[in-house]
This record gives structure tokens, sequence and C-alpha cells, in this order.
């Protein structure tokens, strides 16, 4: 009985314990990075199987970052419903799954945002052919939206403080949204305006689709962790931020080699030439070189993914740094 | 030796033990997994209790035909409203389940080769493909019907399209009541007339057409009464305003596709069911009754099927229960049941999933426990009664 017992303890200690998960992750050898099903421009299998797209860099910046190799990390995909459960559990790691930043998840659901990487807002898109031209003349529309989203609060607050009524039709993913909004079965599909980008760039005929002018909330989409491993949270977060960093300062994959014997202080910190900052985090001091030599810098993963040259065409707005009109700003690094 | 085992040679005292033991290690178990889940849920700062039940759900429920709901209803409310949709969809699955599987399994047993064939492949089919695929088919079938736009009109007033089957929905006006009274009243008296038939039948052997006055006390006296007072009903047309039809009644493919999906794949086990309780009856039964001259379809009413009814009621049952869990299934198109809205939606907007899945559960268990009573008490009814 005694034996048993001291089982019992040991199984209990093993399931409550938690060991850093920075430790976890360098054990193991590769990230779980949990993601949407598919979502073009944010994570999404490109034509030869690779994840791609401006969530799934940020995945691979913290894999540079823990080991130094982008191809060190697992995409595991998530639904709107799956994504907080399998974070909680342990299951994956991080999330990058354009998840907004809200207070009830931060404090009740016991998760960490560690920044924003795409500033987003809810809108509406419906066939060109029905002829309107702003959200307020949805009156009696089906809408096609996701369940367990802010998008799903959002539309209902819309609606009722405009007094116009509608008929929601809840849907799972993104691709069971455009499933049903190109057969007809909804008027209007609502999302965060990027994705209602992406659902376009990926219609057989994207001039028969337009996305309403209103933007009706505000979506900060960012990489979130467990509540209460702080190492972590800080290895994510400053993963981020040197992205964007690197953006401030001019550094790009192409020239970052050429930018360890700059005379710039904050660039020489940044690339692990001065300073011991990758020890801080407990990472090699070059952590935040390799991001930018493997991944590149923030405009560089927005340019590739969902830039003006992209199909979602969408242009820098808020997401542009904030020297240059926009909201992207991150803190000093020193 | 045998003195070291002393208290183990007595059979008594064994079984006492080890019973002992059994309970003991599974309340350990049981402790071990609520004391960890407890802590790792506080660990994680992640809330816990019933009060969320009474705050605002935010959301919108489209379909909710017997309750009116707004995002500024509770999550209670969003509870009552799955409960009502799984019931709906569960009741009226299981009707039509026990008809098609009925109509069925006589029809597999008939002596006509191509029929009974036709049955066996319908059978082997729907039993054999994962109900899920089932219901997604019959979703994707449906969803390809004409836009609202270019909605199929069906006598004038019926409306089809992927929206939905849109329907003239009844308004009673002052004055049906009386036709509904006579209605029930009318039921009443036939289920009396049958009784009073019966009786005099067993003492007298002469018969009442109770069929034919119960038809008529039922349709045509009510019938007379609502052109008396003046046609006291009327009927709001569907009629396409904007982006959807307005007005009238709707069912939605969502509902359709479930209701189709699951009474189909049910119908098949029930049709097995019913072929096999037929055919416990044995065949001296039919012949015996044949010989005393009795017609076909009276041999089949009063001498087979109470029989054979007593084979099929319990495994019956059980499929009454299968429907109703399979229910859950709704979540797949989007059908507002229980699990879809209550235990989706809600556990994911408040983060509260032991709360929402623990009373999910304990919903569903009440539901299956509900029907059985029901229908062990049925069964009770139609065992053979030993004189």
């Amino acid at each position: 009985m005694k034996k048993l017992l001291s089982i019992f303890a040991v199984v209990a200690f093993a399931f409550s314990a938690n060991a850093g998960t920075l430790d976890d992750v360098k054990n193991r050898g590769f990230l779980k990075c949990g993601v949407t099903t598919g979502l073009a421009g944010f994570a999404a299998p490109d034509d030869s199987g690779e994840w791609a797209g401006l969530d799934a860099d940020m995945c691979r910046a913290v894999a540079v970052a823990v080991f130094g190799d982008r191809s060190k990390v697992e995409f595991i995909t998530t639904t709107g419903k799956s994504r907080f459960p399998t974070l909680a559990s342990g299951e994956v790691d991080m999330l990058a799954r354009n998840t907004t930043w809200t207070i009830s998840r931060d404090v009740n659901l016991g998760f960490e945002f560690v920044g924003v990487n795409f500033y987003d807002g809810q809108g509406f898109m419906v066939p060109s052919a029905l002829g309107v031209s702003s959200a307020t003349e949805l009156d009696g529309a089906t809408v096609c939206i996701q369940t367990g989203t802010t998008t799903e609060l959002n539309l209902a607050d819309f609606f009722r403080l405009n007094g116009i009524s509608y008929e929601a039709l809840p849907i799972e993913t993104n691709d069971e949204g455009k499933e049903n909004l190109f057969a007809g079965r909804c008027d209007v599909y609502t999302t965060d305006a990027s994705g209602l980008s992406s659902t376009r760039a990926a219609a057989s005929n994207p001039d028969k689709w337009v996305v309403l002018p209103e933007i009706i909330s505000k979506e900060p989409l960012g990489p979130l962790v467990r509540h209460g491993d702080h190492q972590w949270g800080d290895v994510v977060r400053w993963s981020l931020n040197a992205m964007i960093i690197a953006e401030e300062l001019g550094i790009t994959s192409e020239n970052v080699d050429a930018q360890t014997s700059s005379n710039v202080p904050e660039v020489l910190r940044l690339l692990g030439v001065e300073g011991n900052y990758g020890e801080m985090l407990e990472l090699s001091n070059d952590w935040a070189y390799q991001i930018i030599k493997q991944i590149g810098n923030y405009s560089e993963s927005y340019e590739a993914n969902v830039g003006p040259d992209t199909p979602l065409e969408i242009a820098r707005g808020l997401n542009a740094l904030w020297t240059q009109g926009g909201i992207l700003y991150a803190p000093p690094f020193r | 030796m045998r003195s070291n085992l002393g208290f183990f040679s007595d059979e008594k005292f064994r079984s006492i033990f080890f019973q002992t033991l059994v309970v003991g290690l599974f309340a350990l178990g049981l402790f071990f997994v609520i004391s960890t889940t407890s802590y790792n849920l506080e660990k994680r700062n992640i809330a816990t209790g019933w009060s969320f039940l009474q705050n605002p759900a935010g959301f919108d429920i489209s379909f909710s035909p017997f309750l009116e709901f707004k995002s500024t209803d509770t999550h209670l409310k969003v509870y009552f409203v799955g409960v009502l949709n799984t019931l709906l969809v569960s009741v009226t699955g299981c009707i039509a389940a026990t008809i098609l599987g009925f109509i069925l399994g006589i029809v597999r047993l008939s002596s006509n080769w191509l029929l009974s064939r036709l049955v066996y492949i319908y059978v082997e089919f729907s039993r054999n493909v994962p109900l899920l695929l089932q219901i997604i088919l019959w979703y994707s079938i449906l969803i390809q019907l004409p836009r609202v736009k270019q909605s199929l009109q069906v006598l004038d007033v019926f409306y089809i399209s992927n929206r939905g089957l849109y329907s003239p929905r009844p308004i009673f006006e002052s004055g049906f009541s009386y036709v509904f009274i006579a209605i029930v009243l009318a039921l009443i008296s036939s289920f009396l007339i049958n009784r009073w038939a019966k009786k005099r039948q067993d003492k007298t052997g002469q018969q009442f057409p109770v069929f034919s006055s119960s038809v008529g006390l039922i349709f045509i006296v009510p019938l007379i009464l609502f052109f008396i007072l003046g046609s006291p009903l009327s009927f709001e047309h569907p009629e396409l305003k904007g982006f959807n039809f307005k007005g009238g009644l709707v069912i939605r493919p969502e509902f359709i596709a479930m209701f189709l999906a699951l009474s189909i794949y049910t119908a098949a086990f029930i049709s097995e069911i019913v072929r096999a309780g037929i055919m416990s009856v044995s065949k001296g039964q039919r012949e015996a009754s044949a010989a005393i001259g009795l017609k076909q379809t009276w041999i089949m009413r009063l001498i087979i099927i109470p029989q054979a009814l007593r084979v099929i009621v319990p495994p019956l049952t059980s499929q009454y229960l299968n429907l109703t869990k399979n229910s859950s299934l709704g979540i797949a198109v989007g059908y507002a049941d229980l699990v879809h809205g209550f235990g989706g939606i809600s556990l994911n907007q408040t983060g509260q999933a032991i709360e929402c899945m623990a009373i999910v559960m304990a919903t569903y268990l009440s539901i299956s426990l509900t029907i059985s009573f029901f229908m062990n008490i049925y069964n009770r009814s139609i065992q053979f009664k030993e004189k």
C-alpha cells in the first residue's frame, strides 16, 4: 500500500510539476507551435507542403532563437475552439494563431499574450452582386461566423447597436466559412479583415467579392503562452520584438552579416556582438542574428506573406512602424 | 504453510478483503483525479465555479424554435435552447426511425425478391457508413440547393432553397379554440369508444366500426365546426424581403440534415431488430392463425406483432438512446444542439470547460435514463402476462 501511494505521489508530481517550458522544448529538440487549420498569409501549407505565413514565421523565429534552426518546429493545427485547451494542456508550447488579445483571455483563461504581430479589425465580406456598400445595410442577412471567437461577440454587439437583425450561421473553420459563403448559404462572412482578404484571395474569382469599408472592432493579434512561465514568455516576446527592432534598425536577412561590423551600439547589442542578452534569456548570444538571418525582419516577413505584392494585398496601415505612421513599436533593446 | 494464510483461507474474509481493496483503489483514483485537476486549475489561474451561468452570453443563436434568444441572454438560457434543440431532433428522429424501421423490417421479410434485396442493400449501406459522413453528405447536398433568390416554389406556398424550407405559418384567430377543444374531445371519446367496443366484443363477440367512427369524430366534426365558425384560421406567407424570406415557418438545412441522417441511419438498425423480432415468432403461430381463417393483415397486427414486440422493445430502447446521443454530432454541420451551443460556444467563450462538460454529460445521462425508464414501463406492459 505504501508503495502504491508513493507511485501515486510520483505520478501526481509528474502531472502537476511544470518544468520550465524552455527546458522542455530544449530537451524535446523541437518546438510545438499551435497554428490555424489554414489561413493563407498567416499559416497555411505552401505549394511544397511547408507551413508559411506571418504566424508560421513567428513560430520559426522562436525555433531559431532556441535551436538556431528554422526547421525545428512542429506545426499543430487548432480550430478557434480547440486552440485554448490545446495550449492550456501543454500540447503546444505557444500559439501563433491570429488570436485576439483580450482581458478575459489574458486573465481568466490563464494565458499571457507576449505582444502583437498583426493589428487587425473585424470586417464584412459580401458578393459584389448584392450591391451592398455598407454593413449597416445588412438588415436580415445571414452571416457566417466562426464560433468561439471575439468576432462572434462583436457581431452580436454591432447588430444590436445598429438596431438591425441578422441570422448567425455558426461555422468551425475558415474553410467551412468559405464553402458556405461561396454556396450562398450565407450572404455575409465576417472575420478579421486580414482573414477576409485571405478568403477573398482564395476565391476562384476575387472580383466577385467585396470587403465592406466598416471595421467594427480592434483585433490585436499576437502570440501567446501559458501564464506563469515568465522565462518562456520572455523568449517568445523578444523573438517577436527582435524582428520589429531589426526593421527599425534597417537590418535585413541580406545585410545582417555586414551589420555585425556596424558602429550603431543597438545593432551590435541585438546581433550579440556586444553584451550578453542571449545568456539572460538562456539562449545562445547570436539568437537574434539567427532570427534575422533565417527568417528576416518584420517587414520582410510581412511583405512576403500578406503585403501588397501577395494575393492578400494588405497595405501596412496600422502595422507600419511607429516612425512610419503605424503603431508597431517594440521596447528598446538594451 | 496453512497457518500463515489463516485469514486468506476463509472465503468470506477473502471476498470482503478484495472488494474493500477494489473500492478503496477506485476512491483513491477518483480523489487523485479531482485533486490534481483542481490543483492545476488553480495553478494556471483558470476560473472555476458556476457563476458564469448568470453572465450574458454575448453571442446569438439563430436556431431556437421554442425560446426567443438574444445575445444579452445568459449562458443558462443557451443551455435551455440547446437542450430543446437536442430533444427536437432526437424525438422527431426517433419517431421517423421507428416508422421507417418497422416498414423496412417487414418489407425485408416480404416474398418479393426485388423489394427485400433493395432493403437489404439499404440496411447494409447505411449501417456500415459512419454516421458523421452521412450527416455531412446530407448537408452538402442541401447547401447545393438553389440560392435564396432563386428558390424553388412548390404549390405556390412552399419555397425551397439552401437556406431551408419555408412554409406558411398558421395563425389561429379567435374561435379556433373551439375547434381545438372539439378535436381534444373527439380524441378522448374515440379512446373511450375503443375501450367500450373492445369490452363489448369480448363479451358478445359483436364488432363495432371503431376506426370509421373515430375518423368521423376526429376529422369531420371539428371540420364542420370550423366552417360554421367562419374559418378562423389564416396563414402568414413567407415573403422574400431583402436578403431572406420574412415570415412563415422555416426548417433549416442543418436540422434537415441531422434529421435525415439520424433517422435513416437508426432505421437501418431498427429494421433488423424488427426482422429479428418477427422471425422469433414461431412459424406455427402464423399457420395456426391462417388455419382459423384470419386475414393476412390481421395475422400481422393481432398475432405476430404483439409477440414480436417482446423481442423488439429492449434493443429498440438502446437504439433510441443511441440516436439521442448521436445527435451530439450536430456540431459537424452547425446544428445548435446542446453540445454545439452550451458545450461548445459557451465553453469556449467562458473557458470553463470542466463545468460545461459536466453539465452536458449530466444532461445526456438524464435524457437517456428518462428514455430507459419509460421504455422499461412500456416493455413491462407488453410482456406475456402469466395468468
